[in-house]
């Protein structure tokens, strides 16, 4: 089959892999119909991640019809249409239970790797390095699924992918981050970080009652998208975002802050900086590590800093005397996809969003790396760059 | 014990190097030393060894045999003293012999210290590790307590053949050799732990004892396992370990995590990168992350 495959340092071939097969009895062998481009696929192209392998198959978003099952799958058989989120997870351990499925304690092979580097192993991603389980991803013709009896989610009507595929991972990262605000009626909301999981985020924050929304970014392109969703926003070239946003508050700040950009952070030790580069997953092309510090100082008196941005290591200059002072809440994580699978694809069929509104580009499989270099280089407004096998 | 001892002469060193380097000529002068015209200079490279010493008996994991290298400094010590002492006469001359006294004292303590550490070093290899399984206690010790399902989680294992309610024969392969003995379970609490070593004479000397606990608040099973290789068994052990490529600390944590696999998920989970699932040596080596050819 043809699969976009890690070659090098910004490298991206089109090859002739083998076909996927069963590994273990809860599997699906999934023919891809669609997937996506995330942000922090960059990164692993980039040849920061030194866990990433030549010939390893990228790709964590993506969807397709089931074409093989494992003989522990029941509730899925070949024909059925699913989407497919992106951290793998078991769901039986105790982090699955608890619904936090990006922490699932078995999905990843190589837990010892990501051990120590991180303390403890999160849950394995697909085609997103070694250190999180060395799964082949989904820019793919084909995909293994393991645990495909608890992730993929059926979609049983005539939806068509555009609207569905993005619940494998930015419309649940989005929402996860506009959740973790703990919205009320008539609070303003900040979020920096105008790509595909900040318009998410922003959309997702109206959709749980903000009566505001702001967000800071400084592509113009990216802005006037996210306006769309309703929004207000701030090109941070422009103005002084602290400043702005008291001035757009009353005085007192938004009542969360959402970081949708993450950072890159630097270690001089190796070892720690290449940990440092795998966790980081921006969604923005960003040098600045200030995002975090700037949503913390922005946000008011005992609100919330909710970050879906992807950070890797160690923070420098950390503001945490306005974090105690103020009685701030830090809420983080990667996003828990399975949990919000089914509820968010009620919306999308309730008509209350469509997720196609961030796609920018549509192209073959075949033309993976030239989507990467748009998508990389902010080419041609590029958003959201979808393929199909 | 012994690497209290060996972190408390790490913090001397500390001290020791840091009033060198701080303030070398009054060093110089309370040895006696001060009419030598490069006397702060070695002072301030003794202080720098000294760091050294402070940086290895405080960062390592195994502090103790590291005093070995305290013992190697103070013998340069005694001997540069004691040449101080020789050539010089009055208040000098005490001065440079009563450092001579105190460094002496000193490297008394190291030389114990550094025998410690490497008597601990020799003596049986111990490795522990922990993890917890969503599953009630008495299905995970009925799991382990059946031998012959351990190679299902035991990568090295080949097999496990139960002789009778107490012995059990064991085969592991190695890339170069083949292993075989024979264990027996010397204690045995249902439900609680199981005690094993091998029987004596049968090519490996090793015990085991794995522990299960009801995790707090209903949260599964706590799984403790402590695995100890003997004197004849040590160096096999650590060489078996070496063909695999891996730390025995690592291999019995691996082992676990595919325990807990095979409790909660029924199977050891695999990914193209990781074929055979958890294992150290393929999270050196990993298979590219794309399918693997051919069909099963």
């Amino acid at each position: 089959m043809k699969a976009n495959v890690w070659a090098g340092r910004n490298r991206l071939e089109i090859e002739d892999v083998p076909d996927p097969r069963i590994l273990n009895a809860r599997d699906a062998i999934v023919r891809v119909t669609s997937t996506a481009i995330c942000g922090s696929d960059l990164h692993l192209v980039d040849g920061y991640i030194p866990t990433v392998k030549k010939g390893d198959v990228l790709g964590h978003e993506f969807m397709g019809e089931v074409v093989e099952v494992g003989p522990g799958v029941r509730n899925l058989r070949a024909g059925d249409r699913v989407v497919v989120p992106f951290p793998i997870a078991c769901g039986a351990c105790f982090a699955c239970e608890a619904e936090l499925y990006s922490l699932c304690e078995n999905s990843n092979p190589n837990a010892g790797m990501a051990e120590k580097l991180m303390g403890h192993s999160p849950a394995g991603i697909f085609g997103y390095s070694h250190m999180l389980g060395g799964f082949p991803g989904g820019q793919a013709e084909y995909a293994r699924v393991p645990f495909a009896d608890v992730g993929p989610i059926k979609i049983e009507d005539d939806l068509p992918d555009e609207k569905v595929l993005f619940l494998s991972d930015i419309f649940p990262t989005g929402f996860m981050g506009a959740e973790m605000c703990d919205i009320k009626p008539g609070q303003t909301i900040a979020i920096w970080g105008a790509g595909p999981v900040g318009q998410f985020a922003a959309a997702s924050a109206f959709l749980l009652g903000a009566d505001r929304v702001i967000v800071i970014d400084r592509f113009p392109y990216r802005l006037r998208r996210v306006q769309r969703t309703g929004a207000e926003v701030l090109n941070y070239e422009e103005v002084n975002v602290l400043d702005a946003l008291r001035d757009m508050t009353g005085g007192r700040g938004p009542d969360a802050c959402i970081d949708a950009v993450g950072m890159e952070a630097h270690h001089p030790t190796p070892a720690m900086y290449a940990y440092d580069r795998t966790k980081q997953a921006a969604r923005l092309e960003t040098e600045r590590p200030y995002v975090l510090r700037e949503a913390i100082m922005a946000c008011r008196n005992g609100g919330v800093v909710s970050v879906i941005g992807v950070y890797g290591g160690f923070v420098d200059k950390f503001p945490m005397g306005t974090v105690m002072n103020r009685s701030l809440t830090i809420r983080t994580g990667q996003c828990h996809v399975q949990r919000y699978m089914e509820p968010l694809l009620d919306r999308i069929r309730a008509g209350e969003i469509d997720p196609s509104f961030v796609i920018s580009h549509r192209m073959p499989l075949s033309e993976a790396p030239r989507g990467f270099e748009l998508f990389k280089n902010k080419q041609d407004e590029c958003n959201k760059v979808v393929l199909t096998p | 014990m012994t690497d209290r001892f060996a972190r408390a002469l790490g913090w001397t060193s500390l001290m020791l190097g840091t009033a060198h380097l701080a303030a070398p000529k009054a060093v110089a002068r309370l040895c006696g030393v001060d009419d030598a015209p490069g006397a702060t200079t070695v002072a301030r490279l003794v202080g720098g060894r000294e760091l050294l010493h402070a940086a290895l008996l405080l960062g390592a994991k195994n502090p103790a045999q590291w005093a070995w290298t305290r013992v190697a400094g103070d013998t340069m010590d005694l001997g540069v003293l004691g040449r101080a002492a020789a050539n010089r006469t009055g208040t000098r001359r005490a001065r440079a012999l009563a450092a001579l006294g105190v460094v002496a004292g000193i490297a008394a303590l190291d030389a114990a210290c550094a025998r410690r550490g490497t008597a601990k070093a020799k003596g049986p290899l111990q490795v522990r590790a922990s993890i917890t399984i969503n599953k009630p206690r008495e299905e995970v010790y009925r799991f382990w307590r059946d031998l012959e399902n351990l190679p299902s989680f035991m990568i090295h294992l080949d097999s496990v053949r139960t002789l009778d309610q107490r012995r059990s024969h064991w085969k592991a392969n190695g890339p170069i050799v083949r292993l075989e003995w024979e264990a027996e379970i010397i204690d045995e609490r249902a439900g609680d732990l199981i005690a094993w070593r091998s029987v004596p004479g049968t090519g490996i000397s090793t015990a085991g004892l794995v522990s299960f606990t009801e995790g707090p608040g209903g949260r599964g099973t706590v799984v403790d396992v402590s695995l100890e290789y003997g004197a004849p068994g040590r160096k096999l052990a650590a060489a078996v370990a070496r063909m695999f490529g891996e730390h025995p600390e690592q291999q019995v944590r691996d082992d676990l995590r595919r325990f807990k696999q095979v409790m909660e998920t029924g199977e050891v989970v695999r990914s193209e990168g990781s074929p055979e699932g958890h294992r150290a040596l393929r999270q050196l080596r990993q298979r590219p992350a794309q399918p693997i050819g051919g069909r099963a």
